[in-house]
């Protein structure tokens, strides 16, 4: 593809070129991972980097997250601005004692001694048609752990700026990117050449409903928006891209002003995120709830493998205007 | 047995003071007698009794502030038997008055019912009592949308003592009555589409006719052109009987006679049309005495309650030094009000040749859920040709 000749590229793009940047910005960068240099990436994301960059600094790994999680821990301490990619999230418990145990916990428990600047790229999500164990949501999982600051680009222009100001993080980072944004394309505005890693963001706005979401339940919130528009109802989108920590401020802003929820998560209900942001509302919103608080999420099953199953175990723009129809004209269906 | 309530003097009315009882237990009462003053938005109100009998059981006491509907008083019949649970004419939604106690908790809602925090809090804050609304949202729930239309259908009130800190002179408060008056006139102009017709009418023979008459009759029997005008209007509206009563529920019901509310300003700003019942009715000097003791109440703050609950048209007339027309708003819920602007000398075209003549505009506007335009013109022109025989009204 051409972004030039489009105006738009495409999230994987975006993420490639937000390597390379880093790579060309920081000789203290360096990539390693599963596959990223001679494959080009599971989702072809590092596609190239390997010839430009050379075995130095596109390092592949062998199969144990542990070991090179390990690894970039070591050399993020060492001085390193290391990134490492997780081919999927199902993968990465593999290595959850090394990003709990360690990486969260050496800043702290060294008194502020030693710094963690280590970026993790995790994939996660489902819709890929690859079952159980490669399909799940467990980012709310890392987003319970304090030390780690979690990100979630939904959008082209946050896959694209992120990861410089996650790398100039001195604590570590775990990015997550959602496995079906990889082909979507968006436009990148010209003028714009940094992000923060710190809010979240208004994507949409409305005053009846506000739908929070992140990742790829952020496109089906998007797209629930749209159906919803066509009815009247006008629903305020949240892209929280920061997991943790939670912008609350920014959730109850929206909350005060349309005094009805739904929150989109696709990872599971029970313990999650949603449940998380459901509470916050409850504690620090609560007098501004004009209709009980409604969640979309993964349906609390191993994710499926049949296409159709799939679909029905993850949230879709249909169920979302319907919870969000249901606060706003209760009575009617 | 018969519960005397707390009327509504007015579809805008939700509550009211009980100032003054003129009766006490025992005392025997008949139909139409006053036996207790209200004080409400439009000043004091003589309220009379609809029931024979004796009165058994004052509820509630004077200086207390109760929602429309309340229980006042028993009614019994010769023996004054004990009060019985008397299954009420209609719902009443509003809990009886308790004696004056520690003001209470703001906003308390039904035992179980659903009221969303948000719906909670701003009924707290506009005074709404969430025990008189019924709940649009989930599972029945009382929403903040509920909340801010009971607050913009009826001006907030809680059934709650006066404070005593606050004296209040009987009679009407200038700034209440303005409240009343936004409440009703906002609601009109939200609900009722309007529509607005106009026509000059040739008052010559109307006038001639009266001057000879008052030349007859000492000062304080006179009549003044109004009585005419409102003479007019009523029987014009015997002829166009949709044009005379209440739009309620979705459906038009017709007046149970032409009580035709006359509007009356008052000194300190202000607005009452109390009815004269059966205008088209009475005769003429009965009428302009019925004005006239109209318009001295209404001053005085001595309005009684049937005269305001009862109107089912309205006639305002500017007067001397009003402006040439009135582009009037209907008091609802009824469903036309009739407007004479002032009577002027002004240049008029007779069998081809421009004379000088007293005309007036009078004006209708009526509910085109009701009627339409051409029954409105009907009656204008009614009105007209009925002002040409005095005589005869």
């Amino acid at each position: 593809m051409s972004p030039a000749a489009t105006g738009t590229i495409t999230y994987r793009e975006a993420c490639r070129q937000a390597i390379r940047d880093a790579l060309l910005a920081d000789p203290q960068a360096f990539l390693m991972g599963e596959d990223v240099g001679r494959y080009g990436g599971c989702y072809a994301v590092t596609k190239g980097l390997l010839d430009e960059f050379g075995e130095d600094r596109i390092r592949d790994t062998p199969l144990s997250e542990s070991a090179f999680v390990g690894a970039g821990i070591g050399a993020a301490l060492a001085g390193l601005h290391p990134i490492v990619e997780i081919m999927t999230v199902n993968f990465s418990l593999l290595a959850l004692d090394q990003i709990v145990n360690n990486a969260a916990t050496i800043p702290h428990m060294s008194g502020g001694q030693f710094a963690v600047p280590l970026v993790i790229r995790i994939a996660t999500g489902g819709g890929r048609r690859v079952a159980a164990q490669h399909s799940h949501s467990l980012e709310g999982w890392y987003a319970h752990i304090p030390g780690l600051r979690v990100l979630a680009p939904a959008v082209v222009e946050d896959a694209r700026y992120m990861l410089a100001a996650a790398l100039a993080d001195p604590n570590p980072v775990l990015i997550f990117e959602h496995v079906m944004l990889y082909n979507m394309e968006g436009a990148l505005d010209p003028s714009v050449n940094a992000v923060d890693i710190a809010r979240a963001k208004i994507r949409r706005a409305g005053s009846n409903v506000s739908l929070i979401a992140y990742g790829n339940g952020l496109i089906k919130a998007l797209a629930a928006a749209e159906l919803l528009s066509a009815e009247g109802i006008a629903a305020e989108v949240v892209d929280l891209r920061v997991l943790r920590p939670l912008d609350t401020a920014t959730i109850l802003a929206s909350v005060a002003k349309t005094r009805r929820v739904v929150i989109v998560d696709e990872g599971w209900k029970s313990g999650s995120l949603s449940a998380e942001i459901g509470v916050r509302i409850a504690e620090e919103g609560f007098f501004d709830l004009d209709a009980p608080l409604r969640r979309v999420c993964g349906r609390e099953v191993p994710m499926p493998y049949a296409a159709h199953l799939e679909d029905a175990a993850l949230p879709q723009p249909a169920d979302i205007a319907a919870a969000a129809r249901g606060l706003v004209r209760p009575g009617r269906t | 047995m018969a519960d005397f309530r707390m009327p509504a003097l007015g579809a805008d009315m939700e509550a009211g003071t009980l100032v003054e009882w003129l009766v006490k237990p025992g005392d025997r009462v008949k139909r139409g007698d006053v036996i207790a003053v209200v004080e409400t938005q439009k000043g004091a109100i003589e309220v009379e009794v609809f029931d024979e009998g004796v009165v058994s059981d004052i509820v509630v006491p004077v200086k207390t502030k109760v929602p429309v509907g309340t229980v006042l008083a028993r009614i019994g019949g010769e023996a004054a038997a004990p009060a019985k649970a008397a299954m009420p004419p209609t719902p009443v939604p509003v809990a009886p008055p308790r004696p004056p106690a520690a003001p209470p908790p703001p906003a308390p809602a039904r035992l179980g019912a659903k009221v969303t925090p948000a719906a909670r809090r701003r009924a707290t804050e506009l005074g709404i009592d969430l025990a008189t609304l019924a709940g649009t949202g989930i599972d029945g729930s009382v929403t903040l949308a509920d909340v801010e239309a009971a607050a913009i259908a009826r001006p907030p009130a809680k059934a709650a003592p006066l404070p005593a800190e606050k004296p209040r002179r009987l009679g009407f408060d200038p700034a209440e009555m303005r409240k009343a008056i936004a409440a009703a006139m906002a609601r009109s102009k939200r609900e009722i589409p309007h529509y607005y017709l106009s026509d000059t009418i040739d008052l010559g023979a109307a006038l001639a006719w009266l001057e000879s008459h008052n030349a007859a009759q000492p000062v304080p029997q006179r009549m003044l052109p109004a009585a005419l005008l409102l003479k007019a209007s009523a029987l014009a509206l015997r002829e166009m009987p949709q044009l005379n009563g209440t739009y309620v529920d979705g459906a038009f019901h017709p007046g149970g006679g032409i009580h035709a509310g006359w509007a009356i300003s008052l000194r300190g700003g202000g607005l009452v049309a109390p009815a004269i019942r059966d205008a088209d009715q009475r005769p003429l000097p009965e009428l302009m005495a019925a004005m006239r003791d109209l318009v001295q109440r209404a001053r005085s703050g001595r309005l009684r309650s049937s005269e305001l609950e009862s109107p089912t048209v309205t006639v305002t007339s500017l007067g001397d030094r009003g402006a040439d027309a009135i582009a009037a708003i209907i008091y609802p819920p009824q469903v036309a009000i009739i407007g004479f602007g002032s009577i002027r000398v002004r240049p008029w075209v007779v069998e081809g040749r421009i004379e000088p003549r007293s005309l007036v505009t009078a004006s209708l506007a009526a509910d085109h859920r009701v009627s339409d335009g051409h029954l409105g013109a009907l009656l204008l022109n009614a009105i007209g040709r009925l002002l040409q025989e005095p005589a005869k009204l």
